[in-house]
């Protein structure tokens, strides 16, 4: 009788402390992204002012002289919404071919084998091929350029995240509009892409979140200007650069506005991120529940 | 026959009015026949970027493999560009000792919450951590790197390394031998809460796989909450579970700018967590581009990009193709 008691005693103490464990990791997650947000609101508000967004960097804009960020802040938004738009182009037909063409079986998996690992691919490595290839077509860094790799880095972010709302649809849409003698190209445009368009928005912008706030794969494609961005064929600044340049500044007013500017590209991203998540919300109501 | 000519009259006083007629199913199967080899071209594309982007990488990389024989490149420790000396083991090992430093901070408190969200947590809890892992994902690199360089490399330098100096120093794995605080550690540190919220997202698909039978016969039986996880959940999940490490492991391989912000970028074999590295993404951020002028510099540096990329490939295809057999796994 004892020893069950002393059996019993010790199997609920494990169970205190390993869920006393998981709490504890739990609020060590959430503490890290409060500590995050804390740190770069903290540093980087008191740098923050209106010329900041407003005005493109004056001469001795680097040595602490007045200016601010706004050829990235614009160059960012290009070249996030280039490759978004160019990397739809590609994504959504594929996560509509999984759904409506291939379904489950295998070769769905192979695609989707290659999607998670293009997504694993460090955006470097992106940016090392697309300077080949720059090279080999005799690009400069560029817009355009940075466009094309942004939409690499984003195609298989978007597509997956897709490909995982649209195949959870019921089956029973899509084997009903079949059923009614829609062809499967029917079936993809006019039934999985209304019902999926909360899924499909979502999948988008997070697309389009990862693009802004990605530094290495346009450091070596867009380059990096004072002007506004003019043209597709001339180099753009980007915010992520701005705040990866301005930090290895030695003057301590530049560097402040680096703080500055990852604030507002914080703020850019949390926004993207919210948003998406309200107009999904507010798009669920137009589908078929 | 009548019903025909109905039909098309119909069709006609329809188009007469401006009014928009159906195409005719004929049509319509030639249009899906197109789309069908269309988005088929399409699905295609990622699969040969794959390979487009390994052989771009290996021919560009070829001078420098054909000049000097592939282990001294690999193993070769002195990196001087202008006398001709690339090799890559320091920056290999640099890689190494980061990415290990990070996932294993990272691994016990992501495997706690994965299993708190999947077995223990309510409803309620799990949508408010959504949320949070959420934006933890969508932090950009850069932010990372700004936080690792205000809070991590201070909070290494004035409290980790006197920490370690005083109880741990005899350790040489623990010794600080360098007085800055950027280092393996304030990288590991940062890679650790990036790699969090994607360890924590397939380890928590990964739980919800198994049935709830099996918890269920397991706490009838009288086996409390974390008995049935170790006994009963962890075994069936094993697999899944390396494989999401391995995921994330490949994930901080490849991590650039945030890591290159925070470890120090010293060439040299790092001996202890507070020494600094310089890891293989951060040695080509560093100098790709303005290295044209030194012969098989440029070679040299994208062979260091395919070493990383083919690591990372190996990585992410098998943790993948475990992760893809336990999700589609039949259950009895």
């Amino acid at each position: 009788m004892a020893m069950r008691k002393k059996h019993w005693q010790q199997r609920h103490i494990t169970e205190t402390i390993v869920k006393f464990a998981m709490r504890v990791s739990l609020v060590v997650v959430t503490a890290s992204l409060g500590l995050i947000l804390w740190t770069v609101v903290v540093r980087g508000v008191p740098a923050l002012n209106w010329d900041m967004i407003t005005q493109v960097p004056k001469g001795g804009y680097y040595m602490g002289k007045e200016g601010g960020v706004l050829n990235a802040i614009i160059g960012s938004l290009y070249l996030a919404v280039g490759g978004t738009l160019l990397a739809v182009v590609f994504s959504l037909p594929v996560a509509l071919y999984l759904k409506a063409y291939v379904g489950d079986s295998r070769w769905g998996d192979y695609v989707r084998l290659s999607l998670d690992v293009l997504w694993g691919i460090p955006s470097i490595v992106y940016g090392a091929f697309g300077f080949t290839l720059m090279i080999a077509v005799g690009l400069r860094a560029s817009m355009l350029a940075g466009i094309i790799v942004l939409a690499l880095v984003e195609l298989p972010i978007m597509t997956r995240a897709m490909d995982e709302v649209i195949r959870r649809m019921p089956i029973d849409l899509e084997q009903a509009a079949l059923a009614l003698g829609s062809t499967r190209f029917e079936v993809a445009m006019k039934v999985i892409t209304r019902q999926m368009l909360p899924g499909i928005i979502t999948a988008i912008l997070l697309a389009f979140g990862r693009g802004i706030g990605d530094a290495a794969s346009v450091l070596f494609t867009a380059g990096y200007t004072d002007r506004l961005p003019s043209s597709l064929l001339r180099p753009t600044a980007s915010l992520p650069l701005a705040v990866f340049f301005q930090l290895g500044s030695p003057y301590p007013e530049v560097q402040r506005r680096a703080y500055a500017s990852a604030l507002i590209l914080t703020i850019i991203v949390l926004v993207v991120s919210f948003g998406s998540r309200w107009l999904s919300a507010r798009l669920h109501k137009y589908t078929i529940k | 026959m009548s019903q025909d000519n109905q039909t098309v009259n119909l069709e006609k006083s329809r188009r007469a009015e401006g009014r928009v007629t159906r195409p005719s199913a004929a049509a319509r199967q030639r249009q899906d026949r197109v789309a069908k080899r269309t988005f088929f071209g399409i699905t295609l594309v990622p699969i040969l970027l794959i390979v487009v982007i390994t052989l771009a990488l290996l021919i560009r990389s070829w001078p420098i493999m054909s000049t000097y024989p592939l282990r001294e490149t690999l193993f070769g420790q002195v990196w001087k560009p202008s006398a001709g000396q690339f090799g890559f083991w320091p920056f290999m090992l640099g890689t190494l000792w980061v990415t290990v430093v990070g996932v294993l901070l990272a691994v016990p408190p992501c495997l706690l919450v994965s299993i708190y969200l999947a077995e223990y947590a309510h409803a309620t809890m799990r949508s408010v951590a959504k949320p949070v892992l959420d934006l933890l994902a969508a932090i950009p690199p850069v932010v990372y790197g700004v936080w690792g360089l205000l809070a991590i490399v201070p909070f290494v330098e004035h409290v980790l390394a006197p920490l370690s100096k005083r109880w741990l120093g005899s350790i040489p794995l623990f010794a600080v031998n360098q007085p800055t605080g950027f280092g393996i550690l304030a990288g590991g540190i940062v890679l650790a809460v990036m790699i969090a919220p994607l360890l924590i997202a397939v380890e928590y698909e990964i739980f919800s796989t198994v049935p709830n039978d099996l918890r269920h016969a397991s706490l009838a039986i009288g086996a409390t909450r974390w008995q049935t996880i170790r006994r009963i959940v962890l075994p069936q999940v094993a697999p899944g579970i390396v494989a999401a490490v391995v995921l994330g492991a490949s994930r901080a391989l490849g991590e650039t700018i945030a890591v290159l912000m925070v470890v120090g970028n010293v060439a040299n074999i790092p001996t202890s967590i507070f020494d600094s590295a310089y890891p293989l993404p951060a040695l080509v951020a560093n100098n790709y581009g303005d290295m044209m002028s030194i012969p098989l510099y440029d070679a040299a540096l994208l062979g260091a990009a395919l070493v990383l990329l083919i690591v990372i490939l190996i990585f992410n295809i098998l943790s993948t193709m475990v992760l893809q057999r336990m999700s589609r796994r039949k259950w009895q």
